[in-house]
């Protein structure tokens, strides 16, 4: 599905934000131009009133407001925590299942999935990977190349030499100025180490992207926005579809931010990517889950 | 015989490299330095709240009743691994008063993200 900057800005005209991120603003619609949906951490089976009375139907809700777009994503990429964790290995695979399910939901059958450490890192992957298949790979999509990075089934929130020399194999695959955009639950930097947030050997990965001039990251796992770049390489990670953390260090603890009953879904939501292909430009677009 | 002398001097070197490395990060082999012995199982450290003295080292001895956990201490740099069997051993030696917070950084199950303790550096 390829659309034009009109039928984009049409698209996302009842929305409330709508940030560019690239080297420059651009004039022109390219005709490969297309958009993706990133939904994240849904932890399906996470069930406490206090924190989203609404939590089996919050991912639901996001699927419907995807579903009812009048032009649908090129693909929907759901960047890890699809489940909470469960320690019983039969019960996570019914999560895993259910999730799977209700995911499958979408009207876009093109969904890509990576593990969060909550579906993942109990038994390195096992469960997971019975469920949605490999938890790293690469793909790609009219001129952009997407590398998925698994940061989370390696229970030390690491990448692992391995993967690392695989990532080095397939960039040494790319031009220089390719477009590249990579998927990933944990942000890659050092976020803010004492709340965990970081990959240990996150730095390893940014290094061996340093080298490619158009790279965009695109990760989960802390629960709400946060825009930073290290060097030229932009990482974006996104809402959560089930309870909000904190901003990092604004609290002394990590802990889940309470639901509040007078602002029904707070912080709670999805994003749509524009990739705007010429440009190496990503359109971000916030949508925020609405009651009813 | 120089050079046998010197190749002794280079594998003491490396021995004493490796002891610092291994133990995680500056453990001392100073036996007069207080040890504070801490359990670590699902999900919870025992004790969870230790006092110690600014500027004073002491030596954290871990040792872990179920699985694999890890024990991380970001703000006073100190991390590693607790393996189920084994005692893993650090130092901590604090020059500021405050209290700094430690977690388990080896993700163990539903309650992982709840297991936190806190270091209170008095004068």
């Amino acid at each position: 599905m390829e659309i034009n900057r009109r039928d984009f800005f049409k698209l996302v005209g009842l929305g409330s934000a709508v940030l560019v991120f690239g080297s420059d603003i651009y004039s022109e619609a390219a005709e490969k131009d297309f958009y993706f949906v990133q939904l994240s951490d849904t932890h399906w089976g996470f069930n406490d009133a206090k924190f989203n009375p609404d939590s089996t139907g919050t991912l639901k809700k996001a699927i419907a407001a995807v579903n009812k777009f009048e032009i649908q994503p090129d693909f929907v990429v759901i960047t890890g925590d699809i489940t909470h964790t469960n320690d019983d290995p039969k019960e996570r695979r019914k999560w895993l299942g259910e999730a799977r399910d209700i995911i499958n939901g979408l009207k876009v059958k093109n969904i890509k999935f990576l593990p969060g450490e909550h579906d993942a890192a109990l038994d390195n992957g096992e469960a997971y990977q019975e469920y949605f298949g490999k938890t790293y790979y690469t793909f790609d999509h009219k001129g952009v190349h997407f590398i998925v990075i698994d940061n989370v089934s390696d229970p030390t929130s690491s990448i692992g030499d391995a993967q690392l020399q695989w990532i080095s194999d397939e960039l040494g695959k790319l031009k220089k100025d390719s477009r590249i955009v990579v998927f990933t639950h944990r942000p890659l930097f050092d976020l803010y180490p004492d709340w965990d947030w970081w990959t240990r050997d996150g730095a390893k990965a940014i290094d061996l992207l340093k080298p490619y001039k158009n790279v965009t990251v695109f990760y989960g796992h802390i629960h709400q926005e946060n825009h930073h770049n290290t060097g030229h390489i932009a990482h974006h990670s996104a809402k959560s579809l089930i309870f909000q953390l904190p901003a990092p260090g604004s609290l002394s603890r990590r802990v889940r931010l309470p639901w509040n009953p007078t602002k029904p879904y707070e912080g709670l939501g999805f994003r749509r990517v524009e990739a705007k292909i010429k440009k190496a430009e990503y359109l971000i677009k916030e949508f925020q889950i609405k009651k009813g | 015989m120089r050079m046998k002398n010197i190749s002794v001097l280079s594998i003491a070197v490396i021995t004493v490299l490796m002891f610092v490395f291994y133990n995680g990060t500056t453990c001392s082999a100073d036996q007069n330095e207080p040890v504070i012995k801490i359990t670590a199982k699902k999900f919870e450290y025992s004790p969870n709240s230790i006092k110690i003295k600014k500027g004073i080292p002491v030596i954290f001895e871990l040792t872990s009743l179920d699985r694999l956990h890890g024990f991380n201490c970001p703000k006073l740099g100190v991390r590693t691994n607790i393996e189920p069997g084994k005692v893993s051993r650090v130092r901590i030696l604090a020059q500021k008063v405050g209290v700094y917070e430690f977690y388990c950084d080896v993700f163990c199950g539903s309650g992982h993200e709840e297991m936190t303790g806190k270091i209170i550096v008095e004068d």
